[in-house]
């Protein structure tokens, strides 16, 4: 027999439901990665052949991408430090 | 960005009010090829399923959430070239998912260790839901007349049915029984597509 069509509705209603969107910004985050893979190895290029960009890195190494004229955002960070400490 | 459309999970087929909405396996045979939106289509299309075990099933606090998510996408990025099948993303992010959660969750304990362990639903019977959520948000996604993003602004984004009517250009007195008819086509839809829970 099949079930009946109040049954169906909360069903969907709560399948629908079980699927909230994610945060918009880690969305994003997401799709830029490959772009972010890109500027990474852009940065960890100019540290090895730039010895005042490395100095200046090391320092501080948001001014350092910054001024680079990269928007050096948290995940950015923490993948060309762990390139520049590793 | 916003964050209108209805996302599902594997996809074949031609939505009735809209462009056809590529495969799976076709958005990484994309993404391979180095296409953004490829990328970009791919990451919309699994990251509430991505969100979702990570918080739902496993209850994992926001930023570990996060951390979570950002490490399947990367990974899956890294491991484009390695998939067994094209068609085999979904488990795929579904089980890097899980075991980043289950490492999280490893590592919260080790740094915080308590006796008084909460018992917590099986993860695997939450996941098994989601499963059958993205199937429902694809079916989502191939509905004409806006019933997808009606059906998903009311139930998924929980909104009232006063933003709804706003935001669509629509009456406010005529949302019930757009939503009520938006349900039956859906149960269509899944009825068409073969969704055991939905075949009459």
């Amino acid at each position: 027999m099949a079930p009946p069509a109040e049954h169906d509705e909360e069903s969907l209603a709560r399948l629908v439901a079980a699927l909230p969107p994610a945060p918009p910004a880690w969305v994003e985050a997401a799709v830029s990665l490959p772009r972010a893979r890109r500027d990474v190895e852009r940065i960890v290029a100019l540290a090895e052949t730039d010895r005042a960009f490395r100095a200046a890195a090391i320092a501080d190494l948001e001014t350092a991408v910054r001024a680079a004229g990269y928007e050096p955002d948290r995940h950015l960070l923490e993948a060309i430090r762990e390139r520049l400490e590793g | 960005m916003p964050d209108a459309a209805p996302q599902g999970g594997t996809s074949e087929g031609t939505g009735p009010g809209g462009p056809r909405r590529p495969s799976d396996a076709e958005l990484v045979a994309g993404c391979r090829r180095g296409e953004e939106s490829a990328w970009r289509a791919l990451v919309e299309r699994f990251s509430r399923y991505v969100y979702a075990i990570a918080t739902r099933a496993y209850g994992l606090e926001e930023a570990d959430a996060e951390d979570v998510f950002q490490e399947v996408f990367a990974r899956t990025y890294e491991n484009l070239d390695r998939l067994r099948s094209d068609e085999a993303i979904r488990p795929w992010i579904a089980q890097t998912t899980r075991r980043l959660a289950v490492d999280r969750l490893r590592g919260a304990d080790r740094e915080q260790p308590h006796e008084d362990t909460i018992e917590t639903a099986d993860p695997r019977d939450a996941i098994a839901e989601l499963d059958e959520a993205l199937s429902v948000h694809e079916a989502l996604a191939r509905m004409p007349e806006r019933c997808g993003e009606i059906l998903d602004r009311f139930f998924a984004r929980d909104q009232s049915y006063r933003t709804l009517a706003e935001a669509l250009g629509l009456p406010e007195g005529t949302i019930a029984s757009r939503i009520s008819r938006c349900l039956d086509r859906l149960r269509e839809e899944l009825g068409k597509i073969g969704h055991p829970m939905f075949v009459s």
